[in-house]
């Protein structure tokens, strides 16, 4: 590795720069234009894992080491935490909605860019000197020479930055509690005089093939129950629906089950079946290009009607 | 010592101000007591004064430096000299005889203490006023008097008509205030003092224009504060103060700091003909002016007050003949102080006996009811004149005499106009003197409503009760002052012409030179004597041989336009305020047209613009960010080109 | 292989992270975005301190790290804070300076 560090620089990092170069870039491109928040970061964590490679191959093998063990180890698991609090799937709309900004955008990117790469072009930039020298106790013991001796007031002045960082970042994130904690006697009072919902919620999937948290609950009569999923859920528009060909199904069991009792109807004119049956298929009918938080308020609303 | 005498009636009105309601019952003592510390100091100094030689009477005393700038000093100095010494005399001695009299006049009003830490605060100013060895600080006092006269007149500020008057006292003053400061900024810029001394010693050096300049702007100043044409309007609305305020007013303070100035600023209008020509006018004119509203003044008050307008101007006209005429101003001045003090406490004192009444054709035939009054009022009256023997005579003769002395066409023209004012004095003020004390008792007459008359002021301020009043001889402690008064009158004349002590007295201050007239001084003597005879004749024929009337006759148009002040207000209202509306109206449409375009115009195109560059300040972070962008794409281009350059 | 490639690279990285500070409206990819630069910061200088053989470039990169450190923590905070009192992470939602 040392040897690689050397001055020269040879056919093989020229195709090691080639390859991992290009997948740098597009981990890059990929950062910036897929819409998802997750596959971003992803992208990222890859290009940051290239970068440390590079450094690697540059000398620098406490950076590298560092690069993958802060960088794409802690600040993206940050990243990620903090995307999983604002929520994980939802894909950012690329459409742009300020007047002008995708060209300016374009126009300032692109002349920055070109200008950047022009007046590296202009430079004559020697070849490497080599960190042989500077390495020659080892790159770590080096960087700590330098860092406790040449570099130790920006040291010092950086691990207050740390700490100030905490701090305030706990301070941001901290909410006061202004008043006293309800206790359960007093919620449950509140929730009678309010006079919404008594009973506890119903609970998601229990219909009994799947039981996911995303999958609402059936009435008696069938239809799926929007208030048995999480709210969290529901705002996101990520209920799955149950299918036409489950429902299909449950109206055979039904069926069947009738059947071989030898009793018709014994619940009505129609069974709870057929009923289910049908009103999956009326919703069915219903425009296929509908959002789903839209049917699914109106579903609620019905459900609430019919209470 | 000198500092003493401002600080004593200053701290007077501090004490009586700050003091509050506690001092409610004693207060008006205090204020007497200090008046007459103060009369006590003058009186010490001025006796060790007599001690000295001639030329080495003149004391001064500085108390600190107030700005004490390099090129710009000014102390806080005072300057006893014997023209301080004099008005010093004047100011304590008969402050503190009205200040006496005020104990009996105001004894019943409610703000009594306020009344007296005001006439403390006056005497306090105008001392300071005489005293400063500065142009500044001399104008510090005379704000201060302005500030204490419109306390004063104002004092019954319930009264709309005080209210006004006092704020009418204040404005006028106002204007000659101007002409004092820039007469002050003038002095600074042609002789880099303030100080009487570098000023009026270097005072023939410098060049006439300036010199007439100073002078002038120094007239216009004593014009403002002492009722002078075309100043004057002030006084007869002054008379709504309490009497003893004009008495203080117009004897010992006020009207006098304007004689005060020409007399101290000497030099200066000696270096200034032109200005002393502008002075006598004045004087002459103010002098006819005064005599002829006090002839048609029905008011008791109104009719003194233009009396003393007139007497004034026989003072600033002396003052304006030069170093002839100097002594004379302020003897008249002086012997004034106490006929004109006494006359209005007499007047006090009538008003006082007569429920506030001050309108002359309700009184008559008075003598018997308030003796001591009458007799005092009646040596006042002789003085005034100028009855032989008495202090009026000989200050007002020798006046008359000075302004024969100037030579000349205008000597002729000033001894005619003396003359003619001396017989004018006689006749008003016998007028006042028989229609208050002799005749018919028309108080007794039942009032009779006063039909519209539109050319007739309504002469009585009539403060309530119709009833018959009861005259009544006033209580002791008003008429002791109006005795002591009464003596000064009839005997300070005499003194001071006897061995021409007080010539000799001023002579180190004012310079005094003798004018040759051209007529023999025992021709105007005789010729004073006359127009004095012909004065209370005429009078005499009109008001003690016929019955007065009890409404005033329509009278001529010279008598009616006497009776509205000979028109000053009206020429105030019709120049002044009329021609200022027209000149504000012009330039506020010039402002709304022009300025308010011109600022319009650029406000509304920065408007438009900063409405444009709004829009840059959308809040959105990535707009910011473009910009911060493409800042950074321009900056690299820079430097790419300055490299390639 | 001349040195100066490593810079073009770090100059094409750079030019889109700054791309996607403009485009994008999800403060966290903004913020990654922001990462992508620092980092392509860094790898300049670490190419540089190979170039002229010395370390200070190397440190240069640690400090650039640690302060990266500090502002993602900052920085995800204050995410996390807009994201609580608007129930959005956009940046163009915090437009205005109330809520």
């Amino acid at each position: 590795m040392t040897a690689l560090a050397a001055t020269a620089t040879s056919t093989g990092e020229a195709v090691q720069f080639w390859v991992l170069g290009t997948v740098a870039v597009l981990g890059g491109l990929g950062t910036v234009l897929l819409r998802r928040a997750v596959h971003s970061a992803l992208c990222l964590a890859g290009t940051m894992i290239i970068l440390a490679l590079f450094y690697l191959a540059n000398g620098a093998y406490f950076l590298g080491v560092v690069q993958i063990v802060v960088y794409t180890g802690a600040v993206m698991m940050l990243f990620l935490f903090v995307l999983m609090l604002v929520g994980v799937s939802t894909a950012d709309s690329l459409k742009e909605t300020l007047k002008g900004q995708r060209w300016l955008a374009a126009c300032c990117a692109l002349g920055l860019g070109i200008l950047l790469i022009a007046g590296i072009g202009q430079v004559t930039v020697g070849d490497f000197n080599g960190l042989g020298a500077a390495n020659a106790p080892g790159n770590v013991p080096a960087l700590a020479s330098l860092l406790f001796t040449k570099y130790v007031v920006a040291f010092e002045v950086i691990g207050a930055l740390l700490t100030v960082a905490a701090v305030g970042a706990t301070l941001l994130t901290h909410r006061e509690r202004v008043e006293k904690n309800k206790s359960q006697r007093e919620q449950a009072e509140e929730r009678v005089r309010s006079g919404k919902q008594l009973t506890p919620l119903p609970a998601p999937g229990v219909y009994a093939r799947h039981n996911a948290n995303d999958r609402p609950a059936l009435l008696p009569d069938g239809t799926p129950s929007e208030l048995s999923v999480s709210r969290t859920l529901r705002n996101r528009g990520q209920i799955r629906e149950v299918s036409v060909e489950q429902m299909a199904q449950l109206a055979a069991i039904e069926q069947r089950t009738t059947e071989y009792h030898g009793r018709p109807g014994h619940a009505g004119p129609k069974d709870p079946g057929e009923r289910a049956v049908e009103r999956v298929r009326q919703a069915q009918d219903e425009p296929a290009d509908r959002p789903v938080e839209q049917s699914a308020d109106r579903r609620t609303a019905r459900e609430e009607a019919a209470k | 010592m000198i500092g003493l005498l401002v600080g004593v009636p200053l701290f007077g009105a501090a004490v009586l101000l700050v003091g509050g309601r506690r001092l409610d019952r004693g207060g008006h003592w205090l204020a007497t007591l200090l008046a007459a510390v103060s009369f006590v100091i003058g009186a010490v100094l001025f006796a060790s004064m007599l001690g000295e030689d001639a030329d080495a009477r003149a004391m001064h005393s500085k108390w600190f430096s107030w700005v004490p700038v390099e090129g710009f000093q000014a102390d806080v100095a005072f300057q006893l000299d014997q023209l301080s010494m004099t008005f010093v005399l004047l100011i304590t001695g008969v402050g503190t005889l009205i200040h006496l009299y005020s104990v009996g006049y105001m004894e019943h009003d409610p703000r009594r203490r306020r009344f007296f830490a005001y006439l403390n605060l006056f005497l306090a100013a105008m001392l300071l006023l005489v005293l400063a060895d500065n142009y500044l600080l001399l104008y510090v006092g005379w704000e201060g008097v302005g500030l204490a006269s419109y306390l004063l007149i104002g004092f019954w500020q319930h009264k709309p008509s005080a209210a006004t008057a006092a704020k009418k006292a204040f404005l006028v003053n106002r204007v000659g205030d101007a002409g004092l400061a820039i007469a002050v900024f003038l002095m600074f810029t042609t002789f880099g003092s303030f100080a009487f001394a570098p000023v009026l010693s270097s005072a023939g050096e410098a060049s006439e224009g300036k010199l007439t300049a100073i002078g002038l702007m120094l007239l216009l100043a004593a014009c403002g504060k002492s009722a002078q044409v075309p100043l004057q309007s002030w006084l007869g609305d002054a008379m709504e103060g309490p009497t003893p305020v004009s008495a203080l007013i117009h004897a010992a303070t006020m009207v006098t700091a304007g004689v005060y100035l020409i007399t101290r600023s000497g030099a200066i209008f000696d270096g200034a003909p032109d200005a002393q020509l502008v002075v006598v006018t004045v004087g002459a004119v103010t002098l006819l002016f005064g005599a002829i509203v006090g002839c048609a003044k029905d008011d008791i008050k109104k009719a003194l007050a233009g009396s003393t307008m007139s007497q004034i101007g026989y003072m600033v006209l002396a003052a304006g003949l030069g170093p002839i005429g100097y002594a004379f101003a302020i003897m008249h001045l002086v012997t004034h102080g106490f006929f004109k003090a006494g006359l209005f406490l007499g007047a006090g004192s009538v008003m006082h006996g007569m429920n506030d009444e001050v309108d002359m054709r309700r009184y008559g035939g008075l003598r018997k009811y308030m003796p001591v009054t009458f007799v005092t009022f009646g040596l006042g009256y002789l003085a005034i004149i100028g009855f032989p023997g008495l202090s009026g005579f000989f200050s007002k003769d020798q006046i008359i005499e000075a302004a024969f002395a100037k030579g000349g066409t205008q000597g002729w023209i000033l001894g005619a106009v003396t003359l003619l004012g001396a017989a004018i004095t006689a006749y008003y003020m016998t007028r006042v003197m028989l229609m208050t004390f002799f005749g018919e008792e028309r108080w007794r007459r039942a009032p009779t409503p006063s039909p519209a008359q539109p050319d007739v002021e309504p002469a009585a301020e009539t403060r309530g009760e119709h009833a018959v009043p009861d005259p009544h001889e006033s209580p002791k402690i008003m008429t002791i002052p109006m005795i002591v008064l009464a003596f000064g009158s009839v005997f300070a004349g005499g003194i001071f012409k006897a061995g021409d002590s007080f010539v000799n007295w001023l002579e180190p201050v004012t310079r005094f030179e003798h004018g040759h007239s051209p007529v023999s001084a025992t021709a105007v003597t005789t010729a004073t004597i006359v127009a004095l005879l012909l004065g209370v004749g005429a009078a005499y024929l009109q008001y003690g041989r016929k019955p007065v009337p009890a409404l005033a006759p329509r009278g001529g148009l010279l008598t009616r336009a006497a009776r509205r002040d000979l028109l000053q207000d009206d020429f105030n209202h019709v120049v002044l305020v009329s021609g200022g509306t027209h000149l504000t109206r012009s330039l506020v449409y010039v402002d709304n047209k022009l300025v308010d375009g011109a600022v319009n115009g650029t406000a509304a195109a920065f408007g438009g613009l900063s409405g444009r560059l709004r829009r840059l300040q959308n809040g959105f972070a990535r707009s910011y960010a473009v910009s911060m962008f493409g800042g950074a794409a321009v900056l690299i281009a820079a430097t790419l080109l300055m490299r390639a350059v | 292989m001349s040195p100066v490639n490593y810079v073009y690279l770090a100059a094409l990285l750079f030019t889109i992270g700054a791309t996607g500070v403009l485009i994008r409206r999800n403060a966290i990819v903004v913020f990654m975005c922001i990462e992508l630069m620092l980092n392509a910061a860094n790898l300049t200088l670490v190419a540089f301190s190979r170039m002229h053989g010395n370390l200070d470039g190397q440190i240069m990169a640690f400090f650039v790290m640690v302060v990266a450190a500090a502002e993602v923590v900052v920085g995800l905070a204050i995410i996390v804070m807009l994201y609580r009192s608007r129930h959005s992470a956009s940046v163009d939602d915090a437009s205005l300076m109330k809520l």
